[in-house]
């Protein structure tokens, strides 16, 4: 453990150090930010009365669209000569949310994703390959840092450029790769098509650490047995941090949020009301130290779990269940709740298909129409025209079973998906409503 | 011996067919003949080129999904009801056609059909059988 004080924390102890640190995280946002000023005073919150860990319940929450009207540096809780450091999330104008950190706050990050690292099994004997983006994205830096504070050989090499970072895999001697799990399927396409006398199981590389877009299970398996590495979950928001909110340890049975820095809540997405232990909805963040941006109650729209009932691994912290679905992601197709990693795990159980696809969701005249587009690799293609027919009517099926919608699956051209180093474009909502 | 079939993913928009038969003219393959097997959205362009190994490697390289199959060059006369006869002798002998297409260039006055069979052995066991004449390779590419 990178820090076992605060990951095995008896937890009466633990409670207590997060009620003193939600008290002054509440008094700091209250005093500094008029975002905040406002919407307690509407909702009749004081700070001062904060008593128990069940008063946050009485504070309003904090939305994306929130964070966007605050846009650039509404939300700052300190004057911008203390902000050290500005990400940026990816939106368009109007779109874009900005986050501060302090230089305080950036020794957290740093700290919470060296103690990911750590989980994974990383030390200073590790030489980590961060293949994120660099920049206004969390990703690069934060995977960065964390390395550093951990004291492994950190090779900054930033996203894309295969060939390059397969040379660097075998000539640094890489044991960890961080990049996006669309990203480590790309490098196996491209070790499977361009690289065949490229053996990766003959280099060091032994984990990936994978965040920054939801990923399925099945996914998983993929990548550890394109690659033959042990991947694991890194989860994040930028607006609560960036990555390392939480991680996956050694048991691959959850994610354990550092509920030293981060208090999470599970609420009904509908009605906003916290849901029992143990009950799947929204997780909403609180952050307890931020001190450039502290977001109080923020709405992540992630669907996940929490699990309070302990780890092999000995850390006390709460475990959440891998986010494989955004209640934003989720489409509503005539009327059927839809996950886009229902239909990724689809197309991933069909044999010799490969988890490029896209969803395109249209309206045609009252009806939702539901289109899916896959990728024909060699694996899957044959001279013969009924096989092809069979598959997308076999992929179709599956759908219907296991979604309840019917959709249409189109088979397309090898990188007719768009690739991106980054995150991929999963869903198109052509929809007008 | 087998003739070579090389076979070609396409999606249904315009400019795609130019885009793999452009590989093709880059690489200077020949193609023969060629078929295209239609879907809705997407076809199968079935080809017999000059060089189906060295065709393939060059399309793959440019992200195309391709594949080579081995199919039967049969002689068949070149007379009405030639291909039914022909037809009538392959269900005689209980083999299955996946699908066929003609050769535009005629050989001494008898036209050539590509036949893929799905079992491409007992298929030529059987026509030799029954007297027809498969064309090998080098008839039809030419050294
Ligand atoms: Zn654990």
């Amino acid at each position: 453990m990178f820090n076992k004080e605060f990951e095995a924390m008896p937890l009466p102890k633990m409670r207590e150090l997060q009620r003193e640190r939600l008290k002054w995280s509440l008094t700091h946002a209250y005093a500094n930010v008029p975002h905040y000023k406002k919407s307690f005073d509407a909702a009749g919150f004081n700070p001062d009365t904060f008593k128990t860990l069940d008063d946050l319940r009485r504070v309003p929450f904090l939305t994306k669209q929130d964070m966007r009207a605050s846009y650039p540096f509404g939300l700052f809780a300190v004057p911008l000569d203390k902000v050290a450091r500005v990400h940026s999330s990816s939106g368009t104008t109007g779109n874009a949310t900005v986050v501060g950190y302090t230089t305080g706050d950036v020794g957290v990050f740093a700290e919470v994703v060296a103690r990911c690292l750590a989980m994974y099994g990383a030390t200073e004997k590790d030489v980590i390959q961060v293949a994120y983006g660099y920049g206004l994205f969390t990703g690069g830096l934060g995977l960065h840092y964390g390395s550093e504070k951990l004291g492994a050989l950190t090779v900054p090499i930033g996203g894309g450029n295969t060939e390059r970072q397969l040379m660097l895999i075998k000539d640094f001697g890489t044991t960890m790769i961080a990049c996006t799990p669309s990203y480590a399927l790309n490098i196996a396409d491209y070790l499977e098509k361009k690289r065949p006398d490229y053996d990766i199981r003959k280099t060091k590389l032994r984990a990936g650490i994978f965040g920054a877009e939801p990923w399925s299970e099945q996914m998983r398996r993929e990548i550890e047995s394109r690659l033959g590495i042990e991947a694991y979950d890194i989860y994040g928001l930028s607006e609560v941090i960036g990555p390392g909110v939480s991680g996956e340890c050694s048991q691959k049975s959850g994610l354990h949020v550092f509920e030293d820095h981060f208090y999470v809540e599970i609420i009904d997405p509908d009605t906003g009301e916290v849901l029992p232990e143990g009950s799947k909805g929204e997780i909403v963040y609180t952050s307890l130290t931020k001190e450039a941006c502290p977001v109080i109650r923020y709405r992540s729209r992630d669907i996940t779990r929490l699990y309070y009932d302990g780890c092999a691994c000995g850390r006390t912290l709460v475990k959440m269940e891998k986010v494989t679905g955004r209640s934003d992601d989720m489409l509503i197709i005539r009327g059927v709740n839809v996950f886009p990693s229902q239909i990724e795990s689809v197309l991933m159980e069909t044999e010799g298909v490969e988890p490029h696809y896209q969803i395109i969701v249209d309206r045609k005249g009252a009806l939702d129409d539901i289109e899916v587009k896959v990728e024909v690799t060699e694996k899957i293609f044959s001279d013969e025209l009924k096989v092809l027919e069979a598959l997308s009517r076999r992929i179709a099926d599956r759908f219907r079973s296991v979604l309840g919608i019917s959709a249409k699956v189109t088979l397309v051209e090898p990188l007719a998906i768009p690739r991106s180093e980054g995150k991929a474009v999963r869903v198109i909502d052509k929809r007008t409503i | 011996m087998n003739v070579t079939q090389l076979s070609i993913f396409l999606e249904n928009k315009p400019g795609h067919l130019q885009n793999a038969l452009k590989v093709l003219s880059d690489k200077k393959i020949n193609i023969l003949t060629l078929t295209i097997a239609e879907a809705a959205d997407f076809g199968i362009v079935r080809m017999i080129v000059t060089d189906a190994a060295g065709a393939a490697a060059a399309l793959r390289d440019q992200h195309f999904t391709c594949s080579t199959t081995d199919v039967l060059a049969i002689e068949i006369e070149d007379v009405p009801g030639a291909l039914l006869k022909a037809l009538e002798s392959f269900r005689k002998q209980n083999l299955n056609i996946e699908y066929m297409y003609a050769f535009t260039e005629k050989r001494g006055g008898r036209a050539v059909m590509i036949f893929r069979f799905d079992d491409i052995e007992l298929a030529k066991k059987a026509l030799q059988t029954e007297g027809y004449n498969i064309l090998k390779k080098i008839d039809i590419i030419g050294a």
